[in-house]
Protein backbone atom coordinates (compact mmCIF):
# COMPACT_ATOMS: atom_id res chain seq x y z
CA UNK A 1 0.00 0.00 0.00
CA UNK A 2 3.07 2.25 -0.25
CA UNK A 3 1.91 4.17 -3.32
CA UNK A 4 -1.39 5.02 -1.58
CA UNK A 5 0.29 6.28 1.59
CA UNK A 6 2.85 8.28 -0.40
CA UNK A 7 0.07 10.00 -2.34
CA UNK A 8 -2.47 10.24 0.45
CA UNK A 9 -2.97 13.99 -0.14
CA UNK A 10 -3.86 13.29 -3.78
CA UNK A 11 -6.29 10.60 -2.66
CA UNK A 12 -7.77 12.99 -0.08
CA UNK A 13 -8.40 15.69 -2.67
CA UNK A 14 -9.85 13.09 -5.04
CA UNK A 15 -12.08 11.80 -2.25
CA UNK A 16 -13.40 15.30 -1.50
CA UNK A 17 -14.05 15.94 -5.19
CA UNK A 18 -15.97 12.66 -5.52
CA UNK A 19 -17.84 13.40 -2.29
CA UNK A 20 -19.09 16.81 -3.48
CA UNK A 21 -19.94 15.36 -6.88
CA UNK A 22 -21.99 12.59 -5.28
CA UNK A 23 -23.56 14.96 -2.73
CA UNK A 24 -24.82 17.39 -5.39
CA UNK A 25 -26.08 14.50 -7.49
CA UNK A 26 -27.84 12.95 -4.47
CA UNK A 27 -29.64 16.17 -3.50
CA UNK A 28 -30.58 16.91 -7.11
CA UNK A 29 -31.83 13.41 -7.89
CA UNK A 30 -33.89 13.20 -4.67
CA UNK A 31 -35.64 16.50 -5.45
CA UNK A 32 -36.21 15.68 -9.12
CA UNK A 33 -37.17 12.07 -8.32
CA UNK A 34 -39.76 13.16 -5.75
CA UNK A 35 -41.24 15.64 -8.22
CA UNK A 36 -41.44 12.92 -10.88
CA UNK A 37 -43.13 10.51 -8.46
CA UNK A 38 -45.72 13.16 -7.62
CA UNK A 39 -46.27 13.62 -11.35
CA UNK A 40 -46.79 9.90 -11.84
CA UNK A 41 -49.48 9.61 -9.15
CA UNK A 42 -51.17 12.96 -9.85
CA UNK A 43 -54.70 13.07 -11.25
CA UNK A 44 -53.55 15.32 -14.13
CA UNK A 45 -53.11 13.14 -17.27
CA UNK A 46 -50.45 15.41 -18.80
CA UNK A 47 -48.25 15.19 -15.70
CA UNK A 48 -48.78 11.43 -15.45
CA UNK A 49 -47.81 11.07 -19.10
CA UNK A 50 -44.72 13.21 -18.59
CA UNK A 51 -43.63 11.20 -15.55
CA UNK A 52 -44.12 7.89 -17.32
CA UNK A 53 -42.33 9.04 -20.46
CA UNK A 54 -39.40 10.40 -18.45
CA UNK A 55 -38.91 7.22 -16.46
CA UNK A 56 -39.27 5.03 -19.55
CA UNK A 57 -36.69 7.06 -21.45
CA UNK A 58 -34.04 7.57 -18.76
CA UNK A 59 -34.32 4.28 -16.90
CA UNK A 60 -33.70 2.37 -20.11
CA UNK A 61 -30.70 4.39 -21.31
CA UNK A 62 -27.18 3.41 -20.21
CA UNK A 63 -25.63 5.94 -17.85
CA UNK A 64 -22.57 6.34 -20.07
CA UNK A 65 -24.78 7.46 -22.92
CA UNK A 66 -26.64 9.94 -20.71
CA UNK A 67 -23.29 11.37 -19.59
CA UNK A 68 -22.01 11.45 -23.18
CA UNK A 69 -25.13 13.35 -24.14
CA UNK A 70 -24.47 15.97 -21.46
CA UNK A 71 -20.69 16.29 -21.77
CA UNK A 72 -20.40 16.07 -25.57
CA UNK A 73 -23.90 16.85 -26.86
CA UNK A 74 -25.21 19.72 -24.74
CA UNK A 75 -22.19 22.02 -25.38
CA UNK A 76 -22.75 21.76 -29.14
CA UNK A 77 -26.15 23.40 -28.55
CA UNK A 78 -24.27 26.48 -27.39
CA UNK A 79 -24.70 25.73 -23.65
CA UNK A 80 -21.20 25.78 -22.18
CA UNK A 81 -20.97 24.79 -18.53
CA UNK A 82 -18.03 23.08 -16.88
CA UNK A 83 -17.75 19.32 -17.43
CA UNK A 84 -18.26 18.95 -13.68
CA UNK A 85 -21.64 20.70 -13.78
CA UNK A 86 -22.67 18.77 -16.88
CA UNK A 87 -21.68 15.45 -15.32
CA UNK A 88 -23.64 16.26 -12.14
CA UNK A 89 -26.66 17.12 -14.31
CA UNK A 90 -26.28 13.81 -16.16
CA UNK A 91 -26.12 11.85 -12.89
CA UNK A 92 -29.17 13.70 -11.52
CA UNK A 93 -31.26 13.19 -14.63
CA UNK A 94 -30.39 9.49 -14.76
CA UNK A 95 -30.72 8.69 -11.04
CA UNK A 96 -33.98 10.65 -10.66
CA UNK A 97 -35.82 8.06 -12.75
CA UNK A 98 -34.86 5.36 -10.24
CA UNK A 99 -35.65 7.58 -7.23
CA UNK A 100 -39.06 8.26 -8.80
CA UNK A 101 -39.88 4.57 -9.02
CA UNK A 102 -38.64 3.90 -5.47
CA UNK A 103 -40.83 6.71 -4.11
CA UNK A 104 -43.79 5.47 -6.13
CA UNK A 105 -43.34 2.00 -4.69
CA UNK A 106 -43.47 3.61 -1.23
CA UNK A 107 -46.66 5.47 -2.11
CA UNK A 108 -48.18 2.16 -3.19
CA UNK A 109 -47.62 0.74 0.31
CA UNK A 110 -50.05 3.26 1.80
CA UNK A 111 -53.50 1.64 1.82
CA UNK A 112 -55.87 3.29 -0.65
CA UNK A 113 -58.30 3.81 2.23
CA UNK A 114 -55.98 6.54 3.51
CA UNK A 115 -56.31 8.55 0.31
CA UNK A 116 -60.04 7.90 0.18
CA UNK A 117 -60.45 9.08 3.76
CA UNK A 118 -58.45 12.20 3.03
CA UNK A 119 -60.61 12.96 0.00
CA UNK A 120 -63.73 12.24 2.06
CA UNK A 121 -62.84 14.96 4.57
CA UNK A 122 -62.37 17.35 1.64
CA UNK A 123 -58.57 17.57 1.31
CA UNK A 124 -57.41 18.56 -2.18
CA UNK A 125 -54.79 16.38 -4.02
CA UNK A 126 -51.83 18.45 -2.85
CA UNK A 127 -52.77 18.23 0.82
CA UNK A 128 -53.75 14.56 0.56
CA UNK A 129 -50.25 13.90 -0.74
CA UNK A 130 -48.22 16.10 1.61
CA UNK A 131 -50.26 15.60 4.80
CA UNK A 132 -51.44 12.01 4.51
CA UNK A 133 -49.76 9.87 1.87
CA UNK A 134 -46.11 10.98 1.72
CA UNK A 135 -45.44 11.02 5.49
CA UNK A 136 -46.54 7.39 5.63
CA UNK A 137 -44.85 6.48 2.35
CA UNK A 138 -41.45 7.89 3.39
CA UNK A 139 -40.94 5.14 5.94
CA UNK A 140 -41.22 2.50 3.27
CA UNK A 141 -39.20 4.57 0.82
CA UNK A 142 -35.96 4.88 2.81
CA UNK A 143 -34.45 1.44 2.04
CA UNK A 144 -35.11 1.39 -1.74
CA UNK A 145 -34.04 5.04 -2.16
CA UNK A 146 -30.94 4.20 -0.15
CA UNK A 147 -30.11 1.49 -2.66
CA UNK A 148 -30.51 3.95 -5.50
CA UNK A 149 -28.28 6.55 -3.84
CA UNK A 150 -25.55 4.02 -3.08
CA UNK A 151 -25.68 2.80 -6.68
CA UNK A 152 -25.39 6.44 -7.77
CA UNK A 153 -22.29 7.01 -5.64
CA UNK A 154 -20.63 4.10 -7.40
CA UNK A 155 -21.92 5.28 -10.77
CA UNK A 156 -20.24 8.63 -10.14
CA UNK A 157 -16.93 6.90 -10.99
CA UNK A 158 -18.14 6.87 -14.59
CA UNK A 159 -18.34 10.65 -14.45
CA UNK A 160 -14.64 10.60 -13.61
CA UNK A 161 -13.94 9.38 -17.14
CA UNK A 162 -15.91 12.33 -18.54
CA UNK A 163 -13.32 15.03 -18.07
CA UNK A 164 -14.53 16.01 -14.58
CA UNK A 165 -10.99 15.93 -13.29
CA UNK A 166 -9.58 15.63 -9.80
CA UNK A 167 -11.93 12.90 -8.58
CA UNK A 168 -10.92 9.51 -7.21
CA UNK A 169 -11.10 7.86 -10.61
CA UNK A 170 -8.69 10.34 -12.22
CA UNK A 171 -6.32 9.94 -9.27
CA UNK A 172 -5.99 6.34 -10.37
CA UNK A 173 -5.19 7.32 -13.96
CA UNK A 174 -2.61 9.83 -12.80
CA UNK A 175 -0.78 7.50 -10.47
CA UNK A 176 -0.98 4.26 -12.43
CA UNK A 177 -0.63 5.46 -16.04
CA UNK A 178 1.32 8.70 -15.88
CA UNK A 179 3.59 7.96 -12.94
CA UNK A 180 3.75 4.24 -13.61
CA UNK A 181 3.09 3.15 -10.02
CA UNK A 182 2.01 -0.47 -9.47
CA UNK A 183 -1.63 -0.72 -10.38
CA UNK A 184 -2.94 -3.11 -7.74
CA UNK A 185 -2.36 -0.89 -4.67
CA UNK A 186 -3.45 2.21 -6.61
CA UNK A 187 -6.74 0.57 -7.61
CA UNK A 188 -7.23 -0.78 -4.08
CA UNK A 189 -6.79 2.73 -2.69
CA UNK A 190 -9.41 4.04 -5.11
CA UNK A 191 -11.81 1.22 -4.16
CA UNK A 192 -11.38 2.01 -0.46
CA UNK A 193 -12.21 5.65 -1.21
CA UNK A 194 -15.49 4.72 -2.90
CA UNK A 195 -16.25 2.23 -0.15
CA UNK A 196 -15.93 4.94 2.50
CA UNK A 197 -18.33 7.11 0.49
CA UNK A 198 -20.90 4.34 0.07
CA UNK A 199 -20.63 3.12 3.67
CA UNK A 200 -21.11 6.66 4.99
CA UNK A 201 -24.24 6.97 2.90
CA UNK A 202 -25.47 3.59 4.18
CA UNK A 203 -24.84 4.70 7.77
CA UNK A 204 -26.83 7.90 7.32
CA UNK A 205 -29.67 5.91 5.78
CA UNK A 206 -29.69 3.41 8.65
CA UNK A 207 -30.00 6.28 11.15
CA UNK A 208 -32.79 7.78 9.07
CA UNK A 209 -34.60 4.47 8.93
CA UNK A 210 -34.44 4.08 12.70
CA UNK A 211 -35.75 7.58 13.30
CA UNK A 212 -38.62 7.11 10.89
CA UNK A 213 -39.61 3.74 12.23
CA UNK A 214 -43.04 3.89 13.80
CA UNK A 215 -44.71 1.05 15.57
CA UNK A 216 -47.77 0.10 13.60
CA UNK B 1 -29.30 32.68 -32.72
CA UNK B 2 -29.57 31.23 -36.19
CA UNK B 3 -25.84 31.35 -36.79
CA UNK B 4 -25.27 29.92 -33.32
CA UNK B 5 -27.48 26.98 -34.11
CA UNK B 6 -25.88 26.21 -37.46
CA UNK B 7 -22.53 26.44 -35.76
CA UNK B 8 -23.75 24.00 -33.15
CA UNK B 9 -24.93 21.59 -35.83
CA UNK B 10 -21.59 21.85 -37.59
CA UNK B 11 -19.93 21.27 -34.24
CA UNK B 12 -21.97 18.14 -33.57
CA UNK B 13 -21.25 16.80 -37.03
CA UNK B 14 -17.56 17.43 -36.63
CA UNK B 15 -17.56 15.91 -33.17
CA UNK B 16 -19.26 12.81 -34.51
CA UNK B 17 -16.74 12.72 -37.34
CA UNK B 18 -13.87 13.13 -34.96
CA UNK B 19 -15.26 10.35 -32.76
CA UNK B 20 -15.86 7.91 -35.56
CA UNK B 21 -12.83 8.73 -37.67
CA UNK B 22 -10.43 7.94 -34.83
CA UNK B 23 -7.09 7.98 -36.56
CA UNK B 24 -8.78 7.61 -39.92
CA UNK B 25 -8.60 10.90 -41.80
CA UNK B 26 -5.76 12.72 -43.43
CA UNK B 27 -5.38 10.43 -46.41
CA UNK B 28 -2.31 11.18 -48.45
CA UNK B 29 -2.98 11.46 -52.15
CA UNK B 30 -0.97 9.23 -54.46
CA UNK B 31 0.19 12.11 -56.67
CA UNK B 32 2.17 13.63 -53.84
CA UNK B 33 3.75 10.43 -52.56
CA UNK B 34 7.51 10.46 -52.69
CA UNK B 35 9.10 8.51 -55.50
CA UNK B 36 9.87 4.99 -54.37
CA UNK B 37 13.58 4.55 -53.86
CA UNK B 38 15.29 2.10 -56.20
CA UNK B 39 17.17 -0.70 -54.54
CA UNK B 40 20.95 -0.46 -54.65
CA UNK B 41 21.62 -4.01 -55.79
CA UNK B 42 25.33 -3.36 -56.22
CA UNK B 43 25.78 -2.84 -52.48
CA UNK B 44 28.07 -5.36 -50.83
CA UNK B 45 28.61 -5.86 -47.13
CA UNK B 46 31.11 -7.58 -44.92
CA UNK B 47 30.09 -11.19 -44.41
CA UNK B 48 28.40 -12.01 -41.14
CA UNK B 49 26.84 -8.59 -40.60
CA UNK B 50 23.12 -7.93 -40.40
CA UNK B 51 23.44 -5.87 -43.60
CA UNK B 52 24.94 -8.79 -45.52
CA UNK B 53 22.24 -11.11 -44.20
CA UNK B 54 19.41 -8.80 -45.33
CA UNK B 55 21.10 -7.95 -48.62
CA UNK B 56 21.55 -11.61 -49.54
CA UNK B 57 18.00 -12.54 -48.58
CA UNK B 58 16.64 -9.60 -50.56
CA UNK B 59 13.84 -9.20 -48.03
CA UNK B 60 13.44 -7.29 -44.79
CA UNK B 61 10.84 -7.16 -42.03
CA UNK B 62 10.13 -3.69 -40.66
CA UNK B 63 7.91 -2.65 -37.77
CA UNK B 64 5.97 0.60 -38.05
CA UNK B 65 2.77 2.20 -36.81
CA UNK B 66 -0.37 1.44 -38.80
CA UNK B 67 -2.49 4.15 -37.16
CA UNK B 68 -0.37 7.28 -37.08
CA UNK B 69 -1.40 9.77 -39.78
CA UNK B 70 1.58 11.29 -41.56
CA UNK B 71 4.11 8.80 -40.16
CA UNK B 72 2.76 5.30 -40.52
CA UNK B 73 -0.88 4.80 -41.42
CA UNK B 74 -2.23 1.78 -43.29
CA UNK B 75 -3.98 2.52 -46.57
CA UNK B 76 -6.96 0.58 -47.89
CA UNK B 77 -4.67 -2.24 -49.05
CA UNK B 78 -3.27 -2.38 -45.49
CA UNK B 79 0.12 -1.09 -46.67
CA UNK B 80 1.42 1.63 -44.33
CA UNK B 81 2.23 5.08 -45.71
CA UNK B 82 3.99 8.03 -44.13
CA UNK B 83 7.29 9.55 -43.17
CA UNK B 84 8.47 6.59 -41.08
CA UNK B 85 7.63 4.28 -43.97
CA UNK B 86 9.58 6.40 -46.46
CA UNK B 87 12.62 6.49 -44.17
CA UNK B 88 12.41 2.72 -43.73
CA UNK B 89 12.09 2.17 -47.48
CA UNK B 90 15.16 4.32 -48.08
CA UNK B 91 17.19 2.23 -45.64
CA UNK B 92 15.87 -0.98 -47.21
CA UNK B 93 16.86 0.29 -50.66
CA UNK B 94 20.38 1.01 -49.43
CA UNK B 95 20.52 -2.65 -48.38
CA UNK B 96 19.42 -3.73 -51.84
CA UNK B 97 15.81 -4.55 -50.90
CA UNK B 98 13.01 -3.44 -53.22
CA UNK B 99 10.04 -1.67 -51.52
CA UNK B 100 7.81 -4.55 -52.67
CA UNK B 101 9.97 -7.04 -50.80
CA UNK B 102 9.45 -5.36 -47.42
CA UNK B 103 7.21 -7.12 -44.91
CA UNK B 104 5.47 -4.53 -42.73
CA UNK B 105 4.58 -5.44 -39.16
CA UNK B 106 2.17 -3.26 -37.14
CA UNK B 107 4.09 -2.05 -34.08
CA UNK B 108 1.92 -0.47 -31.38
CA UNK B 109 3.86 1.52 -28.79
CA UNK B 110 3.69 -1.15 -26.09
CA UNK B 111 5.02 -3.97 -28.31
CA UNK B 112 7.98 -2.38 -30.03
CA UNK B 113 10.79 -3.59 -27.76
CA UNK B 114 9.39 -7.12 -27.72
CA UNK B 115 9.23 -7.26 -31.52
CA UNK B 116 12.93 -6.41 -31.71
CA UNK B 117 14.07 -8.60 -28.82
CA UNK B 118 12.15 -11.61 -30.15
CA UNK B 119 13.65 -11.11 -33.61
CA UNK B 120 10.24 -10.68 -35.25
CA UNK B 121 11.47 -7.61 -37.11
CA UNK B 122 14.84 -6.41 -38.44
CA UNK B 123 14.18 -2.81 -37.46
CA UNK B 124 11.44 -0.60 -36.04
CA UNK B 125 10.64 2.83 -37.44
CA UNK B 126 7.52 3.78 -35.51
CA UNK B 127 7.47 7.29 -33.93
CA UNK B 128 9.83 5.65 -31.46
CA UNK B 129 11.12 8.06 -28.81
CA UNK B 130 14.70 7.40 -27.73
CA UNK B 131 14.95 7.06 -23.95
CA UNK B 132 17.17 5.33 -21.44
CA UNK B 133 14.60 2.80 -20.27
CA UNK B 134 14.23 1.48 -23.81
CA UNK B 135 18.00 1.49 -24.41
CA UNK B 136 18.21 -1.22 -21.74
CA UNK B 137 16.67 -3.70 -24.17
CA UNK B 138 17.44 -2.40 -27.66
CA UNK B 139 19.79 -0.10 -29.57
CA UNK B 140 18.64 3.07 -31.30
CA UNK B 141 20.03 4.40 -34.57
CA UNK B 142 19.28 8.01 -35.41
CA UNK B 143 17.46 10.15 -34.34
CA UNK B 144 15.93 10.96 -37.71
CA UNK B 145 13.30 13.38 -36.39
CA UNK B 146 12.67 15.36 -33.23
CA UNK B 147 9.01 15.54 -32.24
CA UNK B 148 7.77 17.54 -29.27
CA UNK B 149 4.72 18.45 -27.26
CA UNK B 150 2.73 21.27 -28.78
CA UNK B 151 -0.65 22.96 -28.42
CA UNK B 152 -3.64 22.89 -30.76
CA UNK B 153 -6.44 25.45 -30.58
CA UNK B 154 -9.49 26.41 -32.59
CA UNK B 155 -8.49 28.26 -35.77
CA UNK B 156 -9.96 31.56 -34.48
CA UNK B 157 -8.27 31.43 -31.05
CA UNK B 158 -5.97 34.43 -30.52
CA UNK B 159 -5.54 34.10 -26.74
CA UNK B 160 -3.31 31.03 -26.57
CA UNK B 161 -0.05 31.25 -28.49
CA UNK B 162 1.98 28.91 -26.29
CA UNK B 163 1.95 27.06 -22.96
CA UNK B 164 2.85 30.25 -21.06
CA UNK B 165 -0.50 31.82 -21.95
CA UNK B 166 -2.39 29.23 -19.89
CA UNK B 167 -1.29 30.62 -16.52
CA UNK B 168 -2.18 34.15 -17.58
CA UNK B 169 -5.67 33.06 -18.72
CA UNK B 170 -7.16 30.82 -16.02
CA UNK B 171 -10.48 30.66 -17.89
CA UNK B 172 -8.82 28.77 -20.74
CA UNK B 173 -9.04 24.98 -20.43
CA UNK B 174 -6.71 22.47 -22.04
CA UNK B 175 -7.44 18.82 -22.84
CA UNK B 176 -5.13 15.83 -22.93
CA UNK B 177 -5.37 12.09 -22.49
CA UNK B 178 -5.90 10.73 -18.97
CA UNK B 179 -2.65 9.58 -17.40
CA UNK B 180 -0.45 10.50 -20.37
CA UNK B 181 3.01 12.08 -20.15
CA UNK B 182 1.87 15.23 -22.03
CA UNK B 183 -0.93 15.68 -19.46
CA UNK B 184 1.64 15.59 -16.65
CA UNK B 185 4.00 17.92 -18.54
CA UNK B 186 1.38 20.62 -19.01
CA UNK B 187 0.47 20.83 -15.29
CA UNK B 188 3.42 23.09 -14.49
CA UNK B 189 2.09 25.71 -16.94
CA UNK B 190 -1.37 25.95 -15.32
CA UNK B 191 -2.63 28.57 -12.90
CA UNK B 192 -5.24 26.13 -11.57
CA UNK B 193 -5.38 22.30 -11.79
CA UNK B 194 -8.98 22.48 -13.03
CA UNK B 195 -7.68 24.00 -16.27
CA UNK B 196 -6.63 20.50 -17.30
CA UNK B 197 -9.45 18.37 -18.69
CA UNK B 198 -8.63 14.70 -19.23
CA UNK B 199 -10.34 12.21 -21.52
CA UNK B 200 -9.61 8.68 -22.65
CA UNK B 201 -8.63 9.55 -26.22
CA UNK B 202 -7.49 12.42 -28.40
CA UNK B 203 -10.64 12.27 -30.51
CA UNK B 204 -12.61 13.05 -27.31
CA UNK B 205 -10.37 16.07 -26.76
CA UNK B 206 -10.97 17.17 -30.35
CA UNK B 207 -14.74 16.92 -29.79
CA UNK B 208 -14.41 19.00 -26.62
CA UNK B 209 -12.40 21.61 -28.51
CA UNK B 210 -14.99 21.63 -31.28
CA UNK B 211 -17.85 22.26 -28.81
CA UNK B 212 -15.96 24.94 -26.89
CA UNK B 213 -15.69 22.98 -23.63
CA UNK B 214 -11.92 23.36 -23.83
CA UNK B 215 -9.87 25.99 -25.66
CA UNK B 216 -6.79 23.89 -26.38
CA UNK B 217 -5.50 20.34 -26.73
CA UNK B 218 -1.94 19.28 -26.03
CA UNK B 219 0.19 16.26 -26.90
CA UNK B 220 3.01 15.40 -29.33
CA UNK B 221 2.93 17.54 -32.47
CA UNK B 222 2.78 14.35 -34.54
CA UNK B 223 -0.63 13.40 -33.15
CA UNK B 224 -1.89 16.98 -33.26
CA UNK B 225 -1.01 17.42 -36.94
CA UNK B 226 -3.19 14.39 -37.67
CA UNK B 227 -6.08 15.99 -35.77
CA UNK B 228 -5.56 19.33 -37.51
CA UNK B 229 -5.65 17.49 -40.84
CA UNK B 230 -8.96 15.84 -39.95
CA UNK B 231 -10.53 19.08 -38.70
CA UNK B 232 -10.95 20.66 -42.13
CA UNK B 233 -9.47 23.98 -41.04
CA UNK B 234 -11.27 24.22 -37.68
CA UNK B 235 -8.09 23.64 -35.63
CA UNK B 236 -4.53 24.97 -35.82
CA UNK B 237 -1.20 24.37 -34.13
CA UNK B 238 0.17 27.25 -32.07
CA UNK B 239 3.57 28.07 -30.59
CA UNK B 240 6.75 26.09 -30.54
CA UNK B 241 7.32 22.53 -29.39
CA UNK B 242 8.15 22.75 -25.69
CA UNK B 243 9.50 19.23 -25.12
CA UNK B 244 11.89 17.11 -27.18
CA UNK B 245 11.04 13.60 -28.28
CA UNK B 246 13.83 12.35 -30.57
CA UNK B 247 12.59 9.54 -32.81
CA UNK B 248 15.08 6.73 -33.38
CA UNK B 249 15.20 3.49 -35.32
CA UNK B 250 15.12 0.46 -33.06
CA UNK B 251 17.45 -2.49 -33.79
CA UNK B 252 18.83 -5.46 -31.88
CA UNK B 253 20.79 -4.38 -28.82
CA UNK B 254 24.48 -4.05 -29.41
CA UNK B 255 24.49 -4.23 -33.23
CA UNK B 256 26.83 -1.26 -33.63
CA UNK B 257 27.70 -1.98 -37.27
CA UNK B 258 24.02 -1.93 -38.32
CA UNK B 259 23.43 1.20 -36.25
CA UNK B 260 26.34 3.00 -37.94
CA UNK B 261 25.14 1.86 -41.35
CA UNK B 262 21.68 3.30 -40.66
CA UNK B 263 23.13 6.59 -39.44
CA UNK B 264 25.26 6.87 -42.62
CA UNK B 265 22.23 6.05 -44.75
CA UNK B 266 20.16 8.72 -42.97
CA UNK B 267 22.93 11.24 -43.68
CA UNK B 268 22.91 10.27 -47.37
CA UNK B 269 19.13 10.55 -47.39
CA UNK B 270 19.41 14.08 -46.05
CA UNK B 271 22.26 15.03 -48.43
CA UNK B 272 20.56 13.84 -51.62
CA UNK B 273 17.27 15.58 -50.77
CA UNK B 274 15.24 12.38 -50.32
CA UNK B 275 14.69 13.23 -46.63
CA UNK B 276 13.04 16.57 -47.38
CA UNK B 277 11.14 15.08 -50.30
CA UNK B 278 9.80 12.28 -48.08
CA UNK B 279 8.72 14.78 -45.44
CA UNK B 280 6.92 17.01 -47.93
CA UNK B 281 5.09 14.02 -49.40
CA UNK B 282 3.88 12.75 -46.01
CA UNK B 283 3.68 14.57 -42.66
CA UNK B 284 4.70 17.83 -44.36
CA UNK B 285 1.33 17.99 -46.10
CA UNK B 286 -0.35 18.98 -42.85
CA UNK B 287 -0.67 22.66 -42.16
CA UNK B 288 1.53 24.14 -39.47
CA UNK B 289 4.39 21.69 -39.95
CA UNK B 290 7.88 22.78 -40.95
CA UNK B 291 10.42 20.82 -42.95
CA UNK B 292 12.77 19.31 -40.35
CA UNK B 293 16.51 19.08 -40.75
CA UNK B 294 18.11 15.74 -39.94
CA UNK B 295 19.22 15.85 -36.29
CA UNK B 296 22.79 14.91 -35.46
CA UNK B 297 23.01 11.18 -34.92
CA UNK B 298 23.72 9.84 -31.43
CA UNK B 299 26.80 7.68 -30.93
CA UNK B 300 26.10 4.01 -31.62
CA UNK B 301 26.50 1.99 -28.46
Amino acid sequence: MGPVIDNIDLYASGFLRSLTLAAWAAVGSLVLGLFLAVCRVSPVPVLRGFGTAYVTLLRNTPLVIVLFFFVFGVPTLGINASNYTLAVCGLIVYTASFVCEAVRSGIATVPSGQAEAARAIGLPFGMTLTQVILPQAMRAVVPPVGNVIIAMIKNSAVAGAMGVGGDLFSVYARLASAQGLPRLPVITGMAIGYMILALTAALILALLERRMAVAR
Amino acid sequence: MRSLRSLAIAGTAAAVLALTACGGGGELSDDDAAEQPTADTSATFEAGTKMAEISEAGTITIGTKFDQPGFGEANLENIPEGFDVDVAEYIAAALGVEPDSITWVPSPSAQREDLIVNGDVDLVVATYTINDARKERITFAGPYYVAGQQIMTAADNTVITGPEDLAANPDQKICSVTGSTPAENIRQYLADPSQLVEFAGYSDCAAQLESGQVQAVTTDNVILTGLVAQSDGAFKLVGEQFTEEPYGIGITKGDTAFCEFINETLQTMSDDGAYEEAWNATAGQYEGTEVPTLPTADACA
